[in-house]
């Protein structure tokens, strides 16, 4: 079982990495997306401050959501998702391992890059690794939950449209309490609670989200 | 071995067929015939339990499909209208991959020498009918696997795998799996047992 689960996070990697403008155009559009905020509103450095967590946080989602209708729109097209779906593992575990895969090459390097873009907001230097954690967990909650919603609208015509309207209201939470968790550190009340929160979420989604995403898999291939 | 049990599948509002039942037993080929559009691979959706029927039910050794699951899926090979291979990667690295996912490891090599495929090429810069042959190299494989559903096994091939294909399934049947397979052309038809559909 955990073979299989192996087997599909590293095939997705190697197909990533057979594909890498896939991957660097998403991350592109995170350092875009952040950049130009600060051209926007204008330098003035309280301001910046201020709006920096949520601007983060808002553009990691929209990054994030970008290779979402790629999840499995590619596997169903060209047959390989059939054949998981007749695989010998449980399909939640594939599932699970295709969130996993989505998470390492979307959602990990928002994470890491995320301090450096911090730099353009002006943003304490303490208060990178909280943005940066509450990255490294909110992100794998997006993929999970992003994959319910690619999973159900897969082969639908306009499908990336109606996946972003699907999925980005379910966002919300993570994102209050990402972008929450930075705003109270900086307030200097600390952000454990909300990274708590969000680990709490990240806990719950891993149990509960490959069992829908199997169940939409299911529904979609009929 | 398998049974099918008053089987119907609608369509978009069409019945494609109703109350089909047959039973397939080891070293048995079933051909299964008909115009486009029959209904032939919803039939075989189906039977891999990748369909729901609209009624009726499939049986493998008794049990009922949707009831033993990944049990079931272990002991059959799907080869459905894609190709089930990645662009991206090699014909050995797809069939390694698909290997896995099934649950064995097997020699990728000597099973993609069979059907004359080099294995250190990308499926991209394949032709339609090598891609096709990269996928009939799971079948030889998957000789342990009791039950085979083929879609189509013979389209875009030349003569030549063709004629592995024949040979590949009648070893099938030989070692006493069942081999469902639909086809237009006549070839390996000699021996298989056929079922009509009509739409």
């Amino acid at each position: 079982m955990l073979d299989a689960a192996f087997c599909v996070v590293r095939r997705d990697l190697l197909l990533a990495w057979r594909r890498k403008s896939d991957v660097a155009t998403a991350l592109l559009f995170f350092v875009i997306v952040t950049s130009l905020f600060p051209l926007g509103v204008g330098a003035e450095p309280t301001l910046l401050r201020a709006i920096a967590p949520g601007v983060i946080w808002v553009a990691a989602l929209l990054s994030s959501m970008l290779s979402l209708s790629r999840l499995f729109a590619a596997d169903h097209a060209d047959g390989t998702l059939e054949q998981m779906l007749l695989g010998a593992a449980p399909l939640g575990v594939v599932a699970a391992a295709k969130a996993a895969a989505h998470w390492i090459v979307a959602g990990l390097p928002l994470a890491l890059i995320a301090p450096c873009i911090a730099l353009q907001y002006d943003l304490q230097a303490a208060l990178w690794p909280v943005l940066a954690l509450s990255l490294l967990l909110g992100t794998p909650v997006l993929s999970l939950i992003g994959a319910i919603g690619a999973a159900l609208t897969l082969g639908l015509r306009g499908g990336g449209i109606l996946l972003s309207l699907l999925v980005l209201p379910l966002y919300v939470p993570v994102l209050i309490l990402g972008a929450g968790s930075v705003d109270m550190a900086s307030a200097g009340m600390g952000g454990e609670g909300q990274l708590l929160l969000l680990a709490a979420l990240l806990v719950a989604a891993g149990a509960f989200a490959p069992w829908a995403i199997a169940a939409a898999l299911r529904i979609s291939m009929e | 071995m398998l049974e099918a049990a008053g089987l119907e599948c609608v369509r978009q509002g069409r019945a494609l067929f109703r109350s089909l039942s047959f039973s397939l037993s080891t070293g048995e080929r079933l051909r299964v015939a008909g115009a486009n559009g029959s209904g032939k691979t919803s039939l075989l959706r189906i039977l891999c339990g990748l369909l729901a029927p609209n009624a009726g039910e499939v049986r493998w050794r008794g049990e009922k499909i949707d009831r033993l699951k990944e049990e079931y899926s272990r002991q059959l090979v799907y080869l459905g209208h894609a190709p089930a291979v990645k662009e991206e990667l090699t014909a050995a690295e797809n069939l390694a991959i698909a290997c896995r996912l099934a649950g064995f490891a097997a020699n990728t090599h000597d099973a993609l020498a069979r059907l004359g495929i080099a294995g250190d090429v990308a499926v991209r810069k394949l032709s339609q009918g090598q891609r096709r042959r990269a996928a009939l190299a799971r079948l030889v494989v998957s000789a342990q696997v009791p039950l085979w559903l083929l879609d189509e096994p013979y389209a875009a091939l030349d003569t030549q795998a063709a004629s592995t294909v024949d040979a590949l399934i009648a070893e099938h049947a030989a070692r006493g799996g069942a081999v469902i397979f639909t086809t237009h052309q006549e070839t390996g038809t000699t021996q298989a047992r056929v079922l009509e559909l009509h739409a």
